[in-house]
Parts: C-alpha cells; structure tokens; sequence
C-alpha cells in the first residue's frame, strides 16, 4: 500500500487522503477579464512534473501541500500550507 | 496450433503478407504528420486517403501500433450519451461501426449485446429517463426497464446487490463490444494500402512554428516538414501541447482495468453501475472483462495498484456473489485524458496547422472510426466538421462546456 506522510498524523495509508489537484494562484476577480478568469478556472499545465498540490487527510481533515512528481508518483516533500506567504 | 503456422515455422519464408509494411527512413516531407499509432491517429490517416485523396501522410507512433489506450481499454460501444451534441457524435460513430469489418476484409469480432446502466437510487432513475428521452429524440434505441428485465437478461444478478438494490436500468440495445488491437490493425492496413506511411518506434520530440503556423516536426528519427500536423496521443497529450506552449483543461489520470481467468458463456450483455462505479461484461474468449472509475489522482504512468481489485471485487461480489471463487488473471492501466466535462476537444488550435484530437478520457475507443473521419475532414477543409463544432478547445473560454458527465463517469 503506497504511504502518505501527513504533517499532523504522520505516516497513513494513501486512501486515508484525497487529492485536490495542483496549486493555482487566482487573477484578481475585480479587474481581470473573463478569459483570464477562465484561463484560471480550466487550463492547467497538464504535463508530467514535479507539482505542488492540496491534499486533505480526510479523518482529520488536515489540508496540506505535498510536492510531488506526477510522472513516477513519488511524494518529495508534504507541509502545512503557510497561506501563500512569499 | 494451426499447420499454417508450424510450416512458417520450418521455413524460412514468410509468405504471409505483413498487415502494414514497416519503411526504413523518413521522407523530408509529408502533407500531412499524425502523431499516435492508435485506433484515433490510424483512422484519421484512413479517411484522409481514402475520402479526400491525401496520401502522402505519415503516422509516427513512439512505441507499437495499437499499445496505447487503444489496446488497453474495454472496448464498450454505445451511443446512449445526455446531451444532443454527444448522443449524435456517437450515433453516427456506432453506424460506422456496422460494416467496417466487411470493409477492413477484417474479422472486428464486433458484437452486439446489448447495455445496461443499472440504477440503484432515485437519482439514477432519473438520470435514466432524462437521458432515454434524449436518446429517442434523436433515433438512438434507449428505454428505461424495471428490475425484471434486468434479471431475465442476466438471470446470475444479485438484484439486493448488497445494500443497493437494482430499481431499474437504462437499456440500450446497440451496446457492442469489438477486438480493440484489430480495429488499430484494419485502420492502419486499411490507409498503408492507399500510401500511408506508418513508423513505428518513431517519437515525435518537438514541433516547429513559425509565424503562428506549423513548419515541421523533430522525430528520434530526424526532422520533417510539414504545414499539417494532428496529434491523437491520448494520455500523453499534454506533453505534446507542452512542445507548443499550448494549456487546456485536459488532466491525466489513470484508469484501470482486469479480466478473470475464462469461464463458459454465461453474461451476454454489458452490464455497468454508477452507483457501484464498476461494469462487466464477457470476452468471446470468456474471461470476464471488468472496470471501474478513474484513478483518484493525477499520474503520468500505466502503473497497476492492489487496491484496484480489492475494490473493483468488493463490489462486483455484490452484484454477482458466486464469482467469490474466481481468479483474476491480469490487471493494467492506461493514461486517461480527462476534461472537465467529459467531452473531448476536437479541432483546430490557435496554432494554424496544428489539429487536436484529444480528451479522450475513458470513453474514446466507441468514437475510434467518427473522431477519425470527422478529424480528417477537419483537416482536409481547415475547418471543423459540423459534428465537431461543440467539442472546440474555444468552449472552455466562452464559458459552454458540455453537461456530458452523468452518461460518460463510470470509465467506458
Ligand atoms: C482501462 C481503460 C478502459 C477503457 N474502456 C473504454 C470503453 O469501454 N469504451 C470506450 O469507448 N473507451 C474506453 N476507454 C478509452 C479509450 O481507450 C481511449 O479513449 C481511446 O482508445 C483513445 O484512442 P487514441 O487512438 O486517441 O489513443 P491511444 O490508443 O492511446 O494512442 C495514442 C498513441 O500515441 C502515441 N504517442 C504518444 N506520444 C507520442 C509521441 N511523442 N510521439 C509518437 N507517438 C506518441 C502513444 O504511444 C499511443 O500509442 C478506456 C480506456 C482505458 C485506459
């Protein structure tokens, strides 16, 4: 069974967590266009690579940012998100 | 074994002709560059030769023909889709269907059993009727039918199914199975005897443009021009849009499926659930074929997981609890290309002279020979064939997606 190490419970069993897909920094909704909203919303950069994303472990419902490479499925790195701090 | 083949074994001839010859090099120039050597890519290069004249076409496959998702899938054909758009793309898909094995001179095995979306909940019900009355609206055979019916076609179903008992079906009579490897065969025969060129173990690397248009393609082979080029690559879409900058919605994640070791006929039709996110159906060789939703994330490989068949059983022992002691004889995965609702795209790209023919997701293999003929046209004409126009990459921007999800989520 493949392991998910989450930041609060540690190591659990991948089905433990669901995914939420790669990390997106939204436009300004106030002034941005339509089409960079829908740019925003739909498009994605759908090839294989190492990716930040949202992952929840879903008995404790922990939301957390796991590195990843989404061509061998290896997981690098998972942490707390700090809420988009630069 | 057939005395054919021990006689081919003791000589040293092989008088039966190969179903495609297999060219040494690359021309400098093609019209016309398809990139995937599967049932999609093959069938566009068909109808380019055969109804538009255009011969001088190659189709570049990185590994063999067929060894994609066209040769990985479960091989389901319906045409019993929710909305106008698909209900009629894929019926004129199944019309296809009916004589290409008289046409290829080549057996498809394509056969019809009849298909059943089993409804466990009133949702699904509902589901049912609404896609029945679009169905017949546009001539598609499609009715919804009670428990019964379900059990007089299928008379080892557990109606209880656990704690999901079987309300009713949508059933739709056309349903069909096909041998997937000789549908990439027969098309791919089918356009080397009318000129195509089709190279194998050919990687396409990158595409060149200039000015907004395409000017040729980088190969581990060399380089071609070319002012035409389609990519029909299924689960590594992305990575050829990568080459062009190019983003979409188009998200990939694997999908899995099994068979069972062979068992005598018993199961003529296709059964699927929503509810239970698994369907079956038998082989002609009598190994159950059976498949389940997506892979929850995204992964760029044809890795197989455990907890597919423990999952995909648990609930098809609901349904058919004396399968318990049946073995399960092997288990793959192939690279879905999924959109966000559940339609491809198809067409024309901002780049002039670049095609997609994409988002193929988990239920491509039915639209094998439409997608092939309404991409040639597209690519013959530089313009979208009328069956094609909602499935444009433009939707997404314009904010029209397609509501496609409720008939095409359990993966067929
Ligand atoms: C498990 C499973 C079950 C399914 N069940 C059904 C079903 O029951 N009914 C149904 O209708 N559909 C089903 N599908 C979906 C269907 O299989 C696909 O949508 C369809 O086969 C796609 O065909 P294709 O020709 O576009 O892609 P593919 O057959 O995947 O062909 C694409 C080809 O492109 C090649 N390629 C990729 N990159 C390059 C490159 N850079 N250079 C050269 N070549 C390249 C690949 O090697 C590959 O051979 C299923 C899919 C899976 C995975």
């Amino acid at each position: 069974m493949k392991i998910m190490t989450c930041p609060i419970n540690g190591e659990r069993p991948i089905s433990e967590f669901y995914y939420w897909g790669a990390i997106k920094t939204p436009p300004n909704p106030d002034i941005c266009s339509d089409e960079e909203w829908s740019d925003y919303v739909f498009n994605k950069n759908g090839a294989p690579g190492i990716k930040k994303e949202f992952w929840c472990h879903s008995p404790s419902n922990t939301w957390f940012v796991a590195e990843r490479d989404t061509l061998t499925d290896t997981i690098l790195k998972t942490y707390l998100y700090d809420g988009g701090a630069k | 074994m057939p005395w054919r083949l021990l006689r081919f074994g003791l000589s040293k001839k092989h008088p039966e002709p190969r179903m495609f010859d297999a060219p040494d090099a690359l021309k400098p120039s093609y019209d016309v560059v398809i990139i995937g050597g599967g049932g999609h890519g093959l069938a566009c290069a068909y109808y380019l030769a055969r109804d538009f004249g255009i011969t001088n076409v190659c189709v570049l496959e990185k590994g063999y023909i067929g060894g994609g998702n066209t040769g990985r899938n479960t091989t389901i054909i319906r045409s019993n889709y929710l909305t106008p758009e698909g209900a009629q793309f894929y019926d004129k898909s199944l019309e296809l269907w009916q004589d290409l094995s008289t046409e290829f001179d080549l057996n498809l095995f394509y056969s019809n059993r009849g298909h059943f979306t089993l409804a466990h909940t009133d949702a699904a019900m509902r589901t049912s009727r609404w896609r029945a009355e679009v169905n017949k609206h546009y001539g598609i055979d499609s009715e919804v039918v009670g428990p019964e019916f379900v059990k007089k076609h299928a008379p080892m179903i557990n109606l209880q199914c656990g704690h999901h008992p079987i309300m009713g079906a949508l059933y739709h009579a056309p349903g069909s199975v096909a041998r997937h490897d000789a549908v990439a065969w027969g098309y791919g025969r089918g356009a080397n005897m009318r000129g195509v060129e089709i190279h194998q173990r050919t990687e396409v690397l990158g595409i060149d443009t200039k000015g907004g248009k395409v000017c040729g393609v980088k190969t581990s082979k060399g380089y071609i021009e070319t002012t035409k080029v389609l990519s029909a690559t299924a689960g590594s879409t992305p990575r050829i849009l990568k080459m062009l900058d190019i983003d979409t919605p188009i998200f990939i994640h694997p999908l899995q499926a099994m068979v069972s070791e062979p068992l005598k006929p018993w199961l003529d039709t296709i059964l699927v659930s929503g509810s239970l996110h698994i369907y079956i159906s038998q082989s002609s060789r009598g190994e159950l074929v059976m498949g389940a939703s997506l892979d929850p994330y995204e992964v760029h490989s044809t890795r197989s997981t455990l907890d597919f068949p423990e999952g995909l059983s648990a609930q098809m022992l609901d349904m058919f609890p004396f399968l318990s002691e049946v073995k399960v004889m092997r288990q793959w995965a192939g690279m879905a290309d999924m959109t966000p609702d559940f339609a491809p795209i198809m067409g024309k790209t901002r780049i002039d002279g670049f095609y997609l023919d994409a988002g193929w997701g988990t239920y491509g293999f039915k639209a094998t020979p439409v997608s092939g003929k309404t991409m040639a046209y597209t690519i013959a004409n530089d313009k979208p064939h009328e069956l094609i126009t909602a499935f444009s990459s433009e939707r997404f921007k314009n904010y029209e997606l397609t509501g496609e999800k409720g008939a095409a989520s359990v993966g067929h």
